[in-house]
């Protein structure tokens, strides 16, 4: 299990690698921390004529608030975000998410907005992005946009980004006064979520996000209910997701876990916040 | 801007336990093969190739990698570290492997280079650390022999033993 053949760029600006991604178009793939990329090189799932190393760019290495978010460059790996200090305070979905994704010899590599670009439909991060209602930043050698994170995964392991774009940054918002928890079922721990639940409480109502089921992270929004009324909607969202059955878990079991998982997460958030 | 072209082989020199190495490696050359073939250096392992098992793992500029997921030209000056430079000398071994030994933390000994590494880049930053945190850092590797007990089990008394040491040079 070997890479096809490929030139190497290490880009030293942003500018250079998207000057790359312009002229190669599809021929090219950003390479960052390489914990998902490569393995699809080594398996000649990718066969792309040219590499883009953008880790050398200290730029993209910024994480910054900003205007209620956490703005994350695309150099930062998940082990600095997960070491940052007062993470738990400032972003505490985040918190308690990152320590699923992967294991911490992948961690230590592995970009955030790696995980955004790649987006595997069982991955912690996107689902965070989505049910924290985060954007992502996309720039070209010639322009640059904000899309939305539901807007931005379209499928699986497909996004609204072009060939000639690259991720300059993630922001995920940071909300005051919710109450947030984060539990997933995978067969072993860093291993892929069968299924993840991301649940935001305020005084007004619950948001939760499911990962591991549709193509893509989804989340939705509900009032404050309780008891059956809650296990209703769960039964809803469960079936709308429209589970796959995989060698990992049938439809049913991830059915039953959006049951399970979903209340005891939007649950553990509601104690979270009290 | 550097471009390394596919069609040819480009130098590639980083510190490897503490010496500078150069060698040769085509872009696509994966940083396990370049320690092994172009090196020499072939105490790092290779098991999956795609990042699951662990074998490979080496610390790079103070970052447990996988060297099978890391290209060699991707670490260009980069201070390296591998089994190889795990002991104080050819005839003693370090704290870390020698309480592998005492727990037969190892049989066939094809997960173990990697496993050193991540605990001993681990217990540098946790020198105190709870049996789940070492499970929990064991779950990055595949090791088909041990059952993992024995593992668990040597990297705390390699902690503990660690941390003695320090108390006593602090100290002295
Ligand atoms: C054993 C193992 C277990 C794992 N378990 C999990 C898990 O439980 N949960 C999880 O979420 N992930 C998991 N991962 C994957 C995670 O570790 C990766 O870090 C992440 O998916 C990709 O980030 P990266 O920086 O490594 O990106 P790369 O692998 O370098 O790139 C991934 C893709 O994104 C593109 N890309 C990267 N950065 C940009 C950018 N800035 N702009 C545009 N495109 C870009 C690349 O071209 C490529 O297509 C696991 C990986 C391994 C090896
Ligand atoms: S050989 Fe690198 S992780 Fe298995
Ligand atoms: S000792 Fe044989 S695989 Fe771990």
């Amino acid at each position: 299990m070997k890479p096809a053949a490929f030139d190497y760029v290490r880009a030293e600006s942003v500018d250079e690698a998207l000057a790359v991604l312009r002229e190669e178009g599809s021929d090219a793939r950003i390479l960052a921390g390489g914990m998902s990329f490569m393995a699809m090189l080594n398996m000649r799932l990718a066969r792309p004529k040219v590499l883009v190393d953008i880790m050398r760019v200290a730029p993209l290495a910024r994480m910054e608030e900003e205007k209620g978010a956490l703005k994350i460059g695309a150099g930062v790996r998940q082990a600095r975000l997960l070491a940052a200090d007062g993470l738990d305070h400032a972003a505490p979905l985040l918190a308690k998410a990152l320590p699923f994704t992967g294991h911490a010899q992948t961690r230590s590599r592995g970009t955030v907005c790696g995980s955004i670009a790649h987006a595997d439909p069982s991955a912690e991060l996107p689902l965070c992005l989505v049910t924290l209602k985060g954007h992502v930043h996309l720039k070209t050698a010639k322009t640059s946009r904000k899309v939305a994170a539901d807007d931005f995964f379209t499928g699986m392991m497909a996004t609204a980004k072009a060939d000639d774009e690259m991720i300059e940054a993630v922001s995920f918002p940071t909300p005051k006064g919710e109450g947030t928890a984060f539990r997933e079922i995978a067969r072993r721990h860093g291993d892929f979520a069968i299924v993840a639940c991301a649940a935001l409480v305020s005084g007004t109502g619950i948001r939760l996000g499911v990962g591991g089921v549709a193509d893509m992270p989804v989340a939705r929004d509900f009032p404050l209910l309780d008891g059956s009324a809650l296990d209703d909607a769960l039964n809803a969202l469960a079936w709308e997701l429209d589970a796959r059955d995989d060698v990992h878990a049938s439809a049913r079991y991830r059915r039953e876990l959006v049951r399970r998982i979903g209340r005891a997460t939007i649950e553990e958030a509601r104690r979270c916040r009290a | 801007m550097p471009r390394l072209s596919a069609a040819a082989r480009h130098t590639v020199r980083f510190t490897l336990n503490g010496r500078p190495v150069a060698g040769q490696a085509a872009p696509r050359t994966l940083l396990s093969d370049f320690l092994r073939h172009e090196i020499g250096a072939t105490g790092t392992h290779v098991g999956c190739e795609h990042g699951v098992c662990g074998a490979c793992t080496v610390d790079v500029d103070g970052m447990l990698t996988r060297a099978c997921m890391t290209l060699a030209v991707q670490v260009e000056g980069a201070t390296i570290r591998t089994v190889e430079g795990l002991a104080p000398a050819p005839d003693r071994l370090s704290v870390l492997q020698a309480a592998f030994r005492r727990h037969h933390a190892l049989q066939c000994g094809f997960c173990t280079a990697g496993i050193l590494m991540s605990l001993d880049v681990f217990l540098k930053a946790e020198p105190d650390p709870s049996e789940d945190a070492v499970r929990d850092l064991l779950s990055g590797h595949l090791c088909r022999c041990t059952g993992y007990t024995p593992i668990v089990r040597a990297a705390l008394e390699a902690a503990a033993e660690l941390r003695d040491a320090q108390g006593e040079s602090a100290h002295a």
